[in-house]
């Protein structure tokens, strides 16, 4: 059990002193805001390398099929509705909720399918 | 996912208590998950931190984006910078302006603080009965909610595209190679494909 405590207090405090880094730097270095771009385009380029490890792999190998074509589906959603011409504009994007469960459930139908 | 995080701790052994306060103190999804799993796995708390902190690491990139909405005042910059997650970064970030990514950062922050820490005490109670969470597909809930936050950006910006793209080759070609959570940090380097100042490439 002391283990365990252990482990807590080490991640949330390691943790914790991560996210400092931030408010803990923030008017005390004038960041240029060509480096403030730069910190929100670092922020963006993270999420996406995040969604598509998060969506593909698992362990260090891949994920198999079904859980990226549930992260596909969701993506669709949230894009709108295709373009079928040239010139059509995307279509506004299915609401927050609609994408999560439309994910998830085409995921769990392809398992439930026999598809990993 | 808070949901099957407890669920999955409760059913490899860990009294309930552990992964209920793991997530108030911690309250950093994947890093909580890699860390039982290593802890569940007979790899050691000092493994299991060190994976833990590896895969939050990008938090202390993360504060610095949000660095100004957390403000003025010091003890809400403490509190704040506690709230920087996957998720409320990129809820603030999908904002156009400062008031709103301020405001979208403190709702999203708190909402998934109080939803976060509820479904993980769901999910401890529950324990074995929930069954498999992925037989429901949640593990693909996740990465579709960032595709859904990140998205608006990589409309609106086109120069982000490029650095993304070069992002996600990176990391997923390190994948295999390296431990978790270091990929995403080598996805930055896509950065040096971002060309700042430019000016009319957005659409």
């Amino acid at each position: 059990m002391n283990t365990t405590v252990a482990l807590i207090l080490m991640l949330a405090v390691g943790t914790y002193a991560l996210r400092l880094v931030g408010p803990a730097l923030h008017g005390r270095v004038e960041l240029p805001a060509r480096v403030q771009e730069l910190l929100s385009a670092g922020a963006v380029v993270l999420l996406v390398a995040l969604l598509a490890t998060g969506a593909l792999t698992e362990d260090g190998g891949f994920a198999g099929w079904a859980r990226p074509a549930g992260v596909l589906a969701g993506g669709v959603l949230a894009m709108g509705v295709p373009p079928l011409g040239r010139g059509r504009k995307w279509g506004k994007g299915a609401p927050f909720a609609v994408v999560v469960l439309g994910a998830a459930t085409v995921t769990g139908v392809l398992r439930a399918m026999g598809v990993a | 996912m808070g949901v099957s995080f407890g669920a999955i701790a409760v059913a490899g052994g860990l009294p309930v208590w552990v992964p209920v306060v793991m997530s108030l103190v911690v309250y950093a999804g994947s890093a909580q998950f890699s860390a039982v799993g290593v802890l569940l796995a007979g790899g050691g708390p000092l493994a299991a931190a060190a994976t833990g902190l590896l895969l939050n690491t990008r938090n202390a990139a993360f504060s610095l984006a949000v660095a100004g909405l957390l403000g003025p005042g010091r003890a809400t910059r403490l509190l704040g910078a506690h709230l920087v997650t996957d998720e409320t970064v990129a809820f603030a970030l999908a904002q156009p302006d400062p008031a709103r990514r301020r405001a979208a950062f403190w709702i999203s922050g708190i909402g998934l603080f109080a939803a976060w820490n509820t479904g993980v005490l769901v999910g401890a109670l529950a324990g074995r009965a929930l069954g498999d969470t992925a037989d429901y597909g949640l593990d693909a809930a996740f990465p579709a909610v960032l595709v859904a936050l990140v998205l608006p950006a990589l409309r609106e910006n086109a120069r982000l595209r490029g650095p993304a793209a070069l992002g996600v080759v990176l990391a997923l070609a390190a994948t295999p190679f390296v431990p978790a959570g270091v990929p995403v940090l080598l996805a930055l380097a896509g950065l040096g494909l971002y060309g700042y100042g430019r000016k009319g490439a957005a659409g």
